[in-house]
């Protein structure tokens, strides 16, 4: 059994990098982007919750980004990062935009309204119910998002392979095709479906520790 | 005390929401803002804690201006209470209740204890300081709702139709339960309500607001009912403002004849055949309903409800006496023992004698 594992798993001098490093690659890139995206979508949710007719054009752009192919920005950005993981995070971190910007506005928005009129008549001060109030009831719908994002910057950082061995996992693909080792291909596509459903899971476990009162929420509903 | 003193508010669109109101609520008392929708009244409960700024005019708090303080600190200061609870659904029951006192910096454990407290005071079971607030019904989320306003001890209660959106039995409770425990802590209240009923159970001066945010009336409930300043608050009071009256006249008056009670088994006496109804009352001297002296055998008629022959007032008399088709009000006491029937036409003296009474007071 582990001499069959190893042979499954041992990769090729070609492709550059083990087993195991591919996946911490294709894990730090891909959920690096989704956490950098988080850091950016945060403010710019929270500014289109607070100017609601700034949201529709933000969501056009963020929608325009995501449909830029990426290929075409890896070429755009070489120039300036390189052949570099950075020009396959800078991509994936404004796709997940596409996905995390309505999900913090729709988090934000599933605060009920006489939810924050109480906070106020309360007195808190803006900030404080920002972090002690809307955020942690938006969570549910923010983590929803943020597990799509995951998963598909998971799926999307493959293409990092043309760069230059920058795929991740992605790199079996393209190194499979090259050298015409199918084994390379089913190796990258099994374990990029398991990472996904091992991050989806991960992720929903977070969830659930963030969010108890929306577990029993979910029990009695 | 709160006092408003020739307040305004208007919209930058033009709407006038509330126009030059001037009004003391007096303290440790219940004062009412009821009137139809767009009667600023929610508007002027939200300018007391600066929800809303007033374009015109000064709201004093025991003489010194609410503009005077940093608002979160005057917010802190002011217990509020509004329709759906508003609790924050992220947080426990006594993790609600602990807002204010945490935000004033109280630790954790002096919080939470003082939660428990205020759970006991407001009906709630202990046992449910754990739960989330959608596993509570609509009834004990308002009673957190409450409790939760309290929490800080602020002298100062606004509350913004706290009682509308549960069922009218439990809105029932609430509103009884809420008169004792003002009685017990005797917070200055300003209370919002679009329910005349409720305002005329509950409060101890009422403002009436028409449409526009003019001041109506602002009285007694009594007074209101007695003497509507004009029309329009004659109309808002509805057509049964006579008998509503009624409420505020004690029973205690009405001279409840106790020959017409007749025991379970025994047989009624010579006197009583002549009566037209014999009240059929069991071992224990509760009632069971009305037989016909003359109708032996036929089965007993419903009392439909008695009243409490002390404390209830005329309207609970009348009341009885009017539902039950017999036409008698049966009277009984702590215990639910009937103790004297009463007829329509009695009562009917009674409530002459009483504006015969109030007639000349005046």
């Amino acid at each position: 059994m582990s001499a069959l594992a190893t042979s499954v798993f041992d990769m090729p001098s070609y492709v550059q990098s083990s087993y195991v490093g591919l996946i911490l690659t294709q894990l730090e890139v891909s959920l690096g982007a989704t956490l950098a995206g988080l850091a950016i979508a945060l403010p710019i949710g929270q500014f289109c919750s607070r100017l609601p007719r700034l949201y529709p054009p933000t969501l056009g752009l963020v929608t325009l980004i995501y449909s830029i192919p990426s290929i075409a920005l890896f070429v755009l950005l070489i120039d300036y990062t390189g052949e570099s993981e950075t020009t396959v995070f800078i991509p994936l971190t404004l796709y997940t935009l596409a996905i995390l910007v309505p999900g913090v506005v729709d988090g934000i928005r599933s605060v009920p309204r006489d939810v924050l009129d109480a906070a106020d008549g309360m007195g808190y001060g803006r900030a404080r119910r920002y972090l002690a109030v809307e955020l942690p009831i938006a969570l549910p719908t923010l983590m929803a998002a943020v597990r799509v994002a995951a998963v598909s910057s998971l799926s999307l950082m493959s293409i990092g392979a043309t760069i230059g061995n920058y795929g991740g996992i992605g790199d079996l693909f393209l190194l499979g095709l090259r050298f015409f080792d199918n084994r390379l291909i089913w190796v990258g596509l099994i374990t990029l479906l398991v990472l996904s459903v091992l991050c989806d899971i991960a992720l929903r476990l977070v969830q659930r520790l963030l969010t108890p009162w929306a577990r029993s929420l979910r029990s009695i509903g | 005390m709160i006092t408003f003193e020739n307040v305004s508010k208007r919209y930058p669109d033009g709407t006038e929401a509330v126009a030059g109101l001037s009004l003391e609520a007096p303290d440790a008392a219940i004062t009412v803002l009821v009137g139809p929708s767009g009667c600023g009244k929610t508007t002027t409960l939200r300018m007391t804690n600066r929800l809303v700024e007033p374009s015109g005019g000064r709201i004093l708090v025991d003489g010194a201006d609410i503009r005077e303080r940093p608002v979160a600190q005057l917010r802190r200061g002011i217990g509020y209470v509004i329709q759906h609870a508003g609790l924050f659904p992220h947080r426990t029951v006594a993790e609600n209740i602990a807002t204010v006192p945490r935000l004033l910096g109280k630790d954790r454990r002096a919080a939470r204890k003082r939660s428990l407290e205020l759970m006991e005071l407001v009906g709630l079971e202990t046992v449910l300081a754990d739960r989330y607030p959608h596993q509570l019904s609509g009834g004990q989320q308002q009673r957190v709702g409450v409790a939760r306003a309290l929490a800080a001890d602020p002298a100062i209660l606004l509350m913004d139709e706290p009682f509308s959106a549960v069922d009218p039995i439990v809105r029932k409770s609430l509103q009884e339960q809420f008169l004792q425990i003002q009685a017990e802590v005797g917070k200055t209240i300003l209370f919002v309500t679009h329910d005349i009923d409720e305002a005329i159970r509950i409060g101890d001066r009422i403002a009436v607001l028409r449409e526009g945010g003019h001041l109506a009336q602002f009285a007694a409930p009594r007074e209101l009912l007695e003497k509507p300043a004009d029309a329009f608050v004659e109309q808002f009071l509805g057509l049964d403002r006579g008998v509503r009256r009624l409420t505020f006249i004690s029973s205690n008056g009405l001279n409840l004849r106790t020959d017409a009670l007749v025991k379970r088994g025994v047989e009624p006496e010579a006197g009583q055949l002549e009566l037209p109804w014999l009240l059929l009352v069991d071992e224990a001297g509760a009632p069971l309903g009305w037989i016909e002296p003359r109708r032996p055998g036929a089965a007993p008629i419903p009392i439909g409800h008695p009243f409490r022959a002390k404390d209830d007032s005329l309207r609970a008399a009348l009341d009885a006496a009017v539902l039950c088709p017999t036409g008698w009000a049966v009277g009984v006491d702590e215990a639910g023992r009937a103790v004297g029937v009463v007829s329509q036409e009695e009562i009917a003296a009674a409530i002459r004698e009483a504006h015969r009474a109030s007639l000349e007071a005046v």
